[in-house]
This record gives C-alpha cells, sequence and structure tokens, in this order.
C-alpha cells in the first residue's frame, strides 16, 4: 500500500489494475465500474471518506487535479479507504461473490494453519463492519474459526473491507463449496496416554457435539460432518469403528502396563 | 567437518544454528555421552558409531587423539616390541580412513548424524534438564504464536505428531486451544517431527503448570466476559490437576467465532450453519468438568427421581459412562498432581510410567459406547474399571 510512490506517474490511468495487483492488496477483487459509478452503491460513504469527491474520481480514473504531493497523499489514501468500503458491498453481490469464490478456489487466501484441517482454503472476513477497529481475518469454512494472516503486509489491512457477513453470505450462496467437518481431532498425550484435564474438557465438548448432531438429527437435518450422513443406520457402527481405533492405541499400552 | 579449522563452534551449536533449525534446543554433550540416553538408537541410525562421533565432535582422523586411543588399544596386544612399526602403520590406516570418510561417506554421515541427533533431542526435551532449555526459548517466543485470532497470541511449542521419523513435520501445539499449527514458515517444513516427539508438549505444560499460557487478552474482550464471570459459581483452585485459568483460556464463551449475516446469528439448523463450536468450547463453570462430582450429584438426581426402581436401558447406559470416569479419576487425582509437583526427567520413565497407568484406563473404559454394553451390570463395570486402575497403579 504504501509503495504507490513508485507508480505516481500513472496514477490517472487503472486506478483500481494497479491497486489489485499492489502487493499486499491480493485479497481483494476489482471491483466492476458500474457498480462503482452507481451512487446507490456508494450512500452512506461521503461522510466516511475525507476528500470523498476526489477519492471517487481517483479510482474511477477521471481524476486530472494538480494537486501537491502531500494533498495527492491524502487523496491516494482516501482513495485506499473508499475502495475498501465500496469492496465490502460488492463482495456480497452476485458479481462479488463470484470473483472471490474463484480466488477463494484458487487459494489466493491463504490455507488454514491447523493441522487437522489439511490445508483448507481461507476466505477474509472482518470482525466489524465498522472501519478502523480491527484488521482482516482469515475464516477456515472447516473449523469454522478465525486466524490471523501470516503476512504482516496482509495483517494491517482493514477487516471492514470485507465485512462480518461475506463469508457466510458466499457459503449460503455457494453450498456446495461447503466442506465436510472432521470430529478428528489433536489428543495431547504423554508417553501414549491421554492427559487427563484436556481429555475430561475434550470429552465435555464432545457431548456438546453429539448433542448438536441430535437436534441435527431430530430436525432431519445433515450433520455436515464427513462420514456421519451417509446413512442413519450406519451411523452406531461408525461410532464404533473410532472408538474401537482409540481403545486400539490404549490397549496397547494397558497391555504394556501390565507387564511391567 | 573442517578439522583443520580452529573455530570453537561445537556440532550441536552449528547444528542448532542453521535456518529452520530455529527450534531445536542443544542438546548437552554428558547427555549424548551417557549410553543409558542412546538406548535403542543404534539400530535406527546407518553409520552409528560415525554419526555419534561427528556429534560429539570427536575426530578420529586427528592425529594426537588417534595415538591416544591406539596406544590404548595397543596394551591389549601388549606387543611392546613392534610398537613403533605398529603405529606407523596404524597412522597411514588411518590417514586412508579419514580420506575415505571424507571422499564418500561423509554426506551419509552427516545426515546419520543429524537424524541422531535429531532422535537424542527427542528424548533430550523430556529431560530436566532439555525441558528447562525449552522453557527458556518459550519464554522467549522462539516458538512462535498460535495463528487463531482468539488465542490472542499465545505463545507455542514445537512437537511431532508422531514418534518415529520419516513421517511427518514439526507442529506447533498451542496451550490456549489444545490444537496443533502448521508453522507459518515452509523453512520448517523440512523439519522432522519425531525430532520433538509426541511427549514433550503435554510434559512441558505439566512441568510448568505456573506458566501463563493464555495469549495477550485485548481490555475489549475482557469486558464482554465480565458479566458472565460475574454471575458464575466460585471457581476451584486447580480442575483435574490444572489451575482453571490455564486450562484452555482461549476456548469458551466469548472465544468462539460466531457467523453472522448482517448482524443476525446464522442459525445452526441452516444447511451450511455452524457445526464446530463444539471444537472451541469450554465450560464457563469449569466444576462441570469435574467428572466426580458431576456423577455424584447425577446419581443424587437419580436416587430422588427413580427411588429403587431400576433404571431403563437408556439412563443405564448414561450412569455406567459416567461411573467409569469416576472410578479412575479417584486414582488419578493424587497421581497427576504429584506429577506436576515432580517434573521428573522422562526417557528413564517407568516410575513416571506407571503415574500415567490410571489414564489410558480411565480414557478407555469412558469411551467405550454404551451401545455395546446396554443393558450390562453397572457394578460390575465399575469394579473392573476401578479394579484395574488401582492394580495398575500400585504395581509402580
Ligand atoms: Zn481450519
Ligand atoms: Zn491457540
Amino acid at each position: 500500500m504504501d509503495d504507490y510512490a513508485s507508480s505516481d506517474s500513472e496514477y490517472t490511468s487503472y486506478w483500481r489494475d494497479w491497486f489489485i495487483s499492489s502487493r499486499g492488496n491480493e485479497y481483494f477483487c476489482e471491483i466492476d465500474e458500474d457498480y462503482l459509478t452507481d451512487r446507490f452503491n456508494l450512500t452512506g460513504l461521503n461522510t466516511e471518506v475525507q476528500y470523498y469527491q476526489y477519492a471517487l474520481d481517483l479510482v474511477t480514473d477521471v481524476f486530472d487535479m494538480e494537486v501537491d504531493d502531500d494533498m495527492r497523499e491524502q487523496i491516494e489514501k482516501a482513495a485506499r479507504h473508499l475502495y475498501g468500503l465500496v469492496h465490502a458491498r460488492y463482495i456480497v453481490t452476485t458479481r462479488g461473490l463470484a470473483k472471490m469464490m474463484e480466488k477463494y478456489k484458487q487459494g489466493v487466501f491463504g490455507k488454514c494453519p491447523r493441522v487437522i484441517c489439511e490445508a483448507q482454503h481461507l476466505l477474509p472476513m472482518g470482525q466489524h463492519d465498522v472501519p478502523n477497529v480491527s484488521h482482516v481475518k482469515l475464516y477456515c469454512p472447516k473449523c469454522e474459526d478465525i486466524y490471523n494472516p501470516k503476512s504482516s503486509r496482509h495483517n494491517s489491512i482493514d477487516g471492514a473491507y470485507f465485512g462480518t457477513s461475506f463469508h457466510n453470505i458466499l457459503f449460503q450462496v455457494y453450498g456446495t463449496l461447503m466442506p465436510q467437518k472432521t470430529q478428528r481431532r489433536y489428543e495431547p498425550r504423554i508417553y501414549g496416554f491421554r492427559v487427563h484435564a484436556s481429555a475430561a474438557l475434550m470429552r465435555w465438548q464432545e457431548e456438546r457435539r453429539e448433542e448438536l448432531k441430535d437436534r441435527l438429527r431430530q430436525r432431519g437435518i445433515e450433520t455436515g460432518f464427513e462420514e456421519e450422513d451417509d446413512g442413519d443406520e450406519d451411523l452406531e457402527s461408525e461410532d464404533d469403528e473410532v472408538d474401537d481405533d482409540q481403545e486400539g492405541i490404549d490397549d496397547m499400552f494397558e497391555g504394556q502396563m501390565q507387564a511391567v | 567437518m573442517s578439522s583443520s579449522s580452529q573455530t570453537p563452534e561445537s556440532w550441536i551449536s552449528a547444528f542448532c544454528s542453521l535456518v529452520g533449525h530455529e527450534y531445536f534446543a542443544e542438546v548437552s554433550e554428558d547427555f549424548v555421552e551417557d549410553d543409558f540416553n542412546l538406548t535403542g538408537l543404534q539400530s535406527q541410525v546407518p553409520m552409528y558409531k560415525e554419526a555419534l562421533e561427528m556429534i560429539l565432535d570427536v575426530e578420529p582422523e586427528d592425529g594426537t587423539e588417534d595415538e591416544e586411543e591406539e596406544e590404548e588399544e595397543e596394551e591389549e596386544d601388549d606387543d611392546d616390541m613392534q610398537q613403533d612399526g605398529d603405529r606407523s602403520y596404524r597412522r597411514a590406516d588411518a590417514a586412508e580412513r579419514r580420506h575415505l570418510r571424507m571422499a564418500s561417506d561423509l554426506s551419509v554421515i552427516e545426515s546419520s548424524a543429524e537424524m541422531l541427533y535429531g532422535l537424542i533431542h527427542q528424548r533430550f526435551i523430556t529431560s530436566r534438564q532439555g525441558i528447562q532449555q525449552m522453557a527458556e526459548k518459550y519464554e522467549l517466543g522462539h516458538f512462535g504464536h498460535c495463528p487463531r485470532v482468539y488465542c490472542h497470541g499465545a505463545k507455542v511449542l514445537p512437537v511431532g505428531c508422531s514418534d518415529i521419523p520419516g513421517q511427518e513435520t514439526v507442529k506447533l501445539f498451542c496451550p490456549s486451544c489444545l490444537d496443533v499449527y502448521t508453522p507459518p514458515n515452509s523453512r520448517f517444513q523440512t523439519v522432522d517431527g519425531a525430532f520433538f516427539g509426541t511427549t514433550f508438549g503435554c510434559l512441558f505444560f505439566m512441568t510448568f503448570p505456573e506458566l501463563e499460557v493464555g495469549g495477550q487478552k485485548p481490555s475489549s474482550s475482557a469486558q464482554t466476559t465480565d458479566p458472565l464471570v460475574s454471575g458464575q459459581s466460585p471457581q476451584p483452585e486447580s480442575i483435574n490437576g490444572i489451575a482453571p485459568k490455564n486450562l484452555a483460556p482461549g476456548l469458551g464463551q466469548g472465544n468462539i467465532y460466531e457467523p453472522r449475516i448482517y448482524g443476525f446469528r446464522v442459525s445452526e439448523f441452516a444447511k451450511t450453519g455452524p457445526r464446530m463450536k463444539w471444537l472451541r468450547g469450554r465450560p464457563t463453570d469449569v466444576t462441570e468438568l469435574d467428572e466426580c462430582k458431576v456423577w455424584t450429584q447425577s446419581q443424587a438426581l437419580h436416587a430422588a427421581a427413580e427411588g429403587l426402581a431400576p433404571p431403563d436401558a437408556a439412563d443405564l447406559a448414561d450412569s455406567e459412562m459416567a461411573d467409569d470416569n469416576v472410578e479412575a479419576d479417584e486414582g488419578e487425582e493424587e497421581e497427576e498432581d504429584m506429577d506436576v509437583n515432580d517434573g521428573e526427567g522422562a526417557p528413564s520413565g517407568t516410575a513416571q510410567n506407571a503415574m500415567f497407568a490410571s489414564l489410558p484406563q480411565q480414557d478407555v473404559t469412558a469411551r467405550r459406547k454404551p451401545s455395546r454394553r446396554r443393558g450390562h451390570d453397572v457394578a460390575l463395570t465399575n469394579g473392573e474399571g476401578g479394579g484395574t486402575a488401582l492394580s495398575v497403579g500400585g504395581a509402580g
């Protein structure tokens, strides 16, 4: 974002191209000219953005005023802010969603750092819709948790430029993209044995999960967990299989213990 | 192995200062020289002897050292007359050996040495001395921070998901959410997870129970949890052997992502609604995790509700599970506390293993699905679980 100075000379042409191809702006998609020029879509932003008209002119490549460097820097900053705020609105439109969906599929937003999620692709999101409150985070649809971007150049982007709704709307619209959830998890162990404090917590969590599954089944809704929704009759035996595996590990150690 | 250079740096510290090796502790030479710590490694590492020499910076081709060693050998031969001739012969032999080594074996030995160091390292960091060194690195933030937003930058620890080399690369364990993450930098994706092992992560936090494992919570999020805390029943000093504030502080209410669309929560009954909140859940009142107490209460309720009438199948299954937990818990509570205070060195392990002996018992029985035993006698299950746990503990 800060290296705009290097392309000062061409600031009147294709500002949006420059913006989305700048290092650090990989999360943004290009907003259509049509969308930007429809005043309805910008409702309320004039009070939010300084030098609103200049900023809008710059973003739409019609800014042609001679201003000093200081002023241009201010307008430039306002233009980036304006673009971000419009972006948050644009990406929940049909076209915006489609563009972001493509980027998601390509893994542009990175992969979930959680080992069990097996490099699930992420989506950018904000914890607030109001600017200047929090930075952009990454949402993993597999573990449904949010993570800090790895790179500091992404960590400084305002979360409001993506907003709190976009990633949830994307999966409502493209339901088939929602990955299956997994019940597998990391189990802290010492010499092969579970540790009581964390094991007790995990049992508690798994009870909550079973309660959720019961609620869903009562309403005839798929649970969304892998190896779970194939058929109701298999459910119990599948549960048993999972447990058998876990017991297998423990039984092994149990045997060793008794030998000692 | 630049034998001619005068660098005081040992192989071990050179290895640990390589890019990508930032997570490693420097295993002390004492530890490597103690044969007990190397038990069983000889068969796992090719060119074991040479690899070990490399790690310890023992250079058999170095003239003076070699002669000393050979003199000892010669005493066994005890043929003083031929000593001079012998020595020159051996010296030539040593030169030849060195030549061979330099030419072809060096890279094999080098990689064997790395493997051997890694396997020793796995044991070292669960010893008193090694875990202390890792604690210093942890405190300095050498291992980084949890990427999860709600962990607020909690410090993480390198762990393996397997103890067998060649299976998985090193991962990072977060004590605040009890989950494991891939290191952010790709340079760690060549580091074998077995060099840290599966035990170290947990053992570390049991050894240093006083470490604050939560990250830096911003004041705004503290406010949101305040009302909950105020209306909450008093929390115990310790739950299942650890202080509540160190039991997954990054989980629970206020630390679970709540999906919203235009400010409205997405219902769990929506097709793409939330399904994973359990994974980040934690009871606001940690006494819910005191399975012993919970069971006692549920038994009391049960007795009040049912009188002396026999419970039906479903109820039986429930109480059966709870029963098992309780039996194991009682034996375990003291043992776990013992361990926390002890923080004993690891690989020698028999005593320590005995301390955990009751743990798997508990988990096995607790996890046995009620469906398979539905209708069995509660008392019998109890007797089984409790009895075995006790006898195993007693044996150690
Ligand atoms: Zn994930
Ligand atoms: Zn965490």
